[in-house]
């Protein structure tokens, strides 16, 4: 669009400008001929206009996202502003952040107080001194394996999260520099192999984690967890199948949203990488409060429960107790086998 | 104390990328990176309207409030900066960012995005001024020197404005004035008969 005003100038600077400037114009005209024609082979993508020469409705256009031509090789640097990145913050920083940091608090607390009101799950009748083997070394390997993984990027991704609010001021900033970068190498490389560690585990205890009626029985009971009675239970308890489950979905959300982010090589926009950070944020923070309760049960919670995950074998008493179904179908197996 | 700020005046941008090179050149800036870059919208087409844009050096920066490690500081100026140092290349900066300053030299596997990168509107970063180490991280320190940054003040048609908000806005309210213009700053509007009334040739100035 040429001004309209131009050729009404009258000016002596204009006019003894004019003559070079018709030569300069002719001259461009010329080499933008040249250049119009070798481009004129491509297909001239369909640009939508805005409306209105850097008026109100071009800075409205540019503020929701108004992609342009530009010189420059970065992802997304056609676009002038996206404020997207700005819900993104809202949403982390107001929401996740807090948020998490509620549901680790209150799980924590919960456990303290149930602990301190319930105390542990004893054992009702002394240890018979002979066990029955629980875990082979394979699933032993593989639940270690894991759950060493899970601890890792637990506290490297709490770090990355929290850790500026405390340890920064705690450290001092080489220190904390350091230890950041660690805890996100440790994240991004160990983060993989987590995948690859979960699905084998996922596979391998699928076929025990399907619910049935004495689950529902077992829940209903709350799972013997306050009180004397012990609801029936086979190889794994309602509450185990649970876990399982748990950590099979929101795992599996973790670990694909996870490596979204870890793999930015294949040109995902921000946008994506955003969405998947809270869906990874959020779902992480959920997974390790409720690892916490998996970590109560299996340690302090329940008596003689550790054993099991550590040598393989849990005592004759533990697996009449907690697993009587079980207990009973690797009796009668001994007993056909003798 | 001053307020730092850019502005880009739209009606005189001609997206020569004068600014993006004086930058590149002054800041010795990796290869890759661009930590200015002129958009055109409309390109080819009646109101074709270039801007360049950089870091802005938000009062309150998204970069500063997401940065897991918290490497981002402001000056006494306004001006956000960052140690390079504490950076652990995470992105969030770049998810953040409005404007699409923060860069980084790769986006390989398992994250291996390289050291941040942005606008410093040539003011270094943490270490001492124009010391050796600073200009190898962050490039120039021209404001230590009580210099504008490069782009500012290479801009052919002065566009690109950057200084204290005070004098800055002063300077674009007296080219508003001599624009005499209905719509103020940035444009007509579509009812003034689509006349571009930007470069009023029967005012004196600007």
């Amino acid at each position: 669009m040429i001004p309209h005003k131009w050729p009404s100038v009258t000016l002596p600077f204009h006019t003894l400008l004019l003559p070079l400037l018709a030569l300069t114009l002719a001259f461009t005209l010329l080499f933008s001929g040249l250049t119009q024609a070798s481009n004129s082979s491509e297909a001239r993508p369909a640009e939508r206009k805005v409306a209105s020469f850097a008026g109100p409705e071009y800075w409205r256009a540019i503020q929701q996202g108004e992609a342009g031509q530009t010189q420059s090789q970065t992802r997304e640097a056609n676009q002038l502003i996206n404020v997207q990145g700005e819900e993104w913050r809202q949403w982390r920083n107001q929401w996740v952040t807090p948020a998490g940091a509620y549901a680790m608090g209150g799980t924590l607390a919960v456990l303290l107080l149930f602990y301190i009101l319930v105390g542990q799950n004893k054992l009702d009748s002394p240890r018979t001194g002979s066990t029955v083997e629980r875990w082979k070394r394979f699933d032993r390997a593989m639940h270690w394996t894991v759950a060493t993984l899970f601890i890792i990027l637990a506290i490297s991704g709490l770090t990355l999260l929290y850790g500026k609010f405390f340890l920064r001021a705690a450290l001092g900033d080489s220190l904390w520099g350091n230890y950041a970068t660690a805890c996100k190498l440790a994240h991004n490389y160990l983060g993989p192999i987590f995948v690859v560690a979960l699905l084998v585990m996922i596979i391998k205890w699928m076929k025990h984690n399907f619910f049935n009626s004495t689950d529902i029985k077992w829940f209903m009971q709350g799972g013997g967890m306050v009180g004397k009675t012990h609801p029936s239970a086979g190889y794994m308890n309602g509450g185990e199948k649970a876990w399982f489950w748990v950590l099979t979905i929101a795992g599996l959300v973790v670990c694909i949203s996870g490596l979204v982010m870890d793999f930015p090589n294949f040109d995902q926009s921000r946008e994506t990488m955003q969405l998947a950070n809270l869906i990874h944020g959020s779902v992480s923070l959920l997974l390790i409060a409720a690892s916490f309760g998996h970590i109560y049960i299996g340690t302090a919670g329940t008596e003689g429960a550790l054993e099991g995950m550590k040598s393989g074998h849990v005592d004759e008493t533990w697996a009449k107790q907690h697993h009587d179904l079980w207990y009973h179908e690797v009796k009668n197996e001994g007993s056909d086998k003798q | 104390m001053a307020k730092m700020k850019f502005l880009c005046d739209s009606k005189r941008c001609i997206e020569c990328n004068g600014c993006v090179t004086a930058c590149k050149n002054e800041n010795n800036v990796e290869w890759g990176i661009q930590r200015r870059r002129v958009v055109t919208i409309n390109d080819g087409e009646p109101g074709e309207t270039s801007i360049s844009v950089a870091c802005m050096h938000c009062t309150d920066a998204p970069c500063m409030a997401v940065c897991p490690t918290d490497v981002f500081y402001q000056t006494e100026d306004g001006i956000v900066l960052h140690n390079k140092d504490g950076c652990i290349g995470c992105g969030y900066c770049l998810f953040a960012c409005p404007f699409g300053a923060p860069q980084f030299p790769s986006d390989a596997a398992f994250g291996e995005r390289g050291k941040m990168d942005k606008c410093t509107f040539c003011a270094g970063g943490p270490e001492e001024d124009n010391s050796p180490e600073e200009k190898a991280k962050y490039g120039a320190n021209r404001i230590a020197e009580g210099k504008l940054p490069m782009c500012a003040e290479m801009c052919s048609t002065k566009a690109l404005l950057a200084g204290d908000a005070a004098e800055v806005s002063d300077i674009f309210r007296e080219r508003v004035i001599y624009r005499g213009h209905n719509d103020g700053a940035w444009a007509q509007t579509t009812l003034q008969n689509e006349t571009d009334l930007a470069y009023d040739a029967t005012q004196p100035k600007a």
